[in-house]
């Protein structure tokens, strides 16, 4: 009787798959809360990585929060809020968003400040404004780290999301937190399985991305990056 | 706040602390005894490492809660299902670090160590692993502090922690208590820290002198040192 047996079992039947809270549903909302608070922290995170990573400052600021970031722990941060705010979208949406930007940001700024100097100075060179400079080479020489953190941060976003359930979150961490609740193994396991199995097509769809994205010269050196 | 629960529940406090450092450090520790031999043979056999790198990858992607609840059936709610998560998300990130430290031995180096006669054995051991040291360590660094942080989410399915104050403090509305495990998580996590550091400059003394001078920069811009790419999950 592994976990699989259970999984499978649940994932299958079909009951589970019509109705209200049913799995689509929650599988929808899984993504939906986690694609928000993903977009939100790229747009922050990836202008101010970009001008960290061609200017050079605050790069000691961007090493300490990569480090800060890791100690924290996320279900203490939720619960704090959630004790605070009761549930609404700020309590899970505030610590997601934060929590998602210093991995995007420090790769961001880690592969703009990467670019070679000797390409840099081309560019300058051939009268590239600063702007320029930025978006049009460097950002794309760039790509590789700023997917890697891109990636990062969303299989953290979707891991996350799912213990957002114990607070009173939607999505596949229903499935884990009632059942762990009601001693009911079969939807726990089934709700792990999902989120596994989505967390792979994360990974799969960044895998995707980086063929897409990457600049046709720099396919070759992917791999360093990975 | 109110800080006369502190003292009030001090022993619950210690209790907590100790079952949340034993997870956290443990579990590295039996994943650097892992990786150690694993990185040693992906450095060796080039065609090895990127498949161990695919499955890192995909590892290091399943949900630490997930993780745990799969490895409940086979070891029951006990520590053992996220010793096992973390040793696990350790693996994933001090392996890498073995291999890069392995392959920055310079040429040069390995070239002097079999030229004055040393088998491939003993310059490992001599010479290789031990320039290997810092880079190992600072995979470890991450380990530890992730895996110290992480092993909270065990609280979940029962396993005792500092997590147990979040969900106490959440049962209870109770910021006192949250405020309490989030403080020591962040405290235990920066004591290892500094201990792990403390100990790299024991082992390497001669690359003290050298890091002062690295600009700012260099330690994110080398894979090896700040390993971004599997990092960080709750």
């Amino acid at each position: 009787m592994s976990f699989f047996f259970y999984a499978w079992d649940w994932v299958t039947t079909s009951a589970h798959w019509h109705g209200a809270d049913s799995i689509p549903q929650q599988i929808l909302a899984q993504l939906g809360y986690s694609a928000l608070p993903l977009l939100i922290a790229a747009l922050i995170a990836v202008p101010i990585g970009v001008v960290i990573g061609h200017t050079g400052r605050g790069a000691v600021v961007v090493v300490n929060l990569a480090n800060a970031w890791r100690a924290i722990p996320t279900l203490g941060l939720l619960i704090l809020l959630a004790v605070y705010l009761g549930f609404s979208t700020l309590t899970w949406l505030l610590p997601l968003v934060v929590l998602a930007i210093p991995p995007i940001l420090v790769n961001v700024a880690e592969g703009v400040a990467g670019v070679d100097a000797d390409v840099k100075d081309a560019a300058k060179g051939m009268g590239m404004t600063p702007w320029q400079q930025a978006i049009r080479v460097e950002v794309p020489i760039a790509m590789p780290l700023i997917l890697v953190g891109l990636r990062t941060a969303a299989i953290f976003v979707v891991a996350t999301a799912t213990i957002a359930a114990y607070i009173g979150l939607g999505g596949l961490g229903r499935f884990i937190i009632d059942g762990l609740a009601s001693s009911e193994y079969g939807p726990v396991a089934g709700g792990a399985l999902l989120v596994v199995i989505l967390a792979v097509l994360v990974l799969a769809l960044f895998a995707l991305l980086s063929r897409l994205a990457v600049p046709v010269g720099l396919r070759g050196q992917n791999q360093r990056d990975q | 706040m109110m800080w006369s629960w502190i003292p009030g529940n001090w022993s619950l406090i210690w209790q907590l602390t100790r079952a949340n450092a034993f997870l956290g450090i443990v579990s590295p520790l039996i994943g650097l005894a892992i990786s150690v031999p694993l990185g040693i043979a992906a450095a060796r056999w080039r065609w090895f490492y990127p498949p161990v790198l695919t499955v890192i990858n995909i590892v290091y992607a399943v949900p630490a809660l997930a993780l745990f609840i799969a490895l409940i059936p086979a070891y029951g709610l006990t520590n053992t299902p996220v010793v096992i998560a973390l040793t696990a998300y350790s693996l994933c990130i001090i392996v890498p670090n073995v291999v890069a430290g392995l392959r920055a031995v310079p040429a040069p180096v390995r070239q002097a160590a079999t030229a004055m006669g040393y088998g491939p054995l003993r310059r490992l051991i001599t010479v290789e692993l031990p320039l290997a040291v810092p880079v190992i360590i600072a995979g470890l660094r991450v380990a530890v502090v992730s895996s110290i942080s992480l092993a909270t989410v065990g609280q979940l399915i029962g396993v005792s922690s500092l997590g147990y104050l979040f969900v106490d403090g959440l049962q209870r509305s109770f910021p006192t208590e949250i405020y309490v495990g989030l403080f020591l998580i962040i405290a235990l996590a920066l004591i290892c820290d500094l201990i792990l550091v403390g100990l790299r400059r024991v082992l390497t003394p001669w690359a003290a002198t050298r890091s002062g001078r690295l600009p700012a920069f260099a330690g994110l811009r080398s894979r090896a040192l700040v390993p971004w790419a599997p990092l960080g999950r709750p």
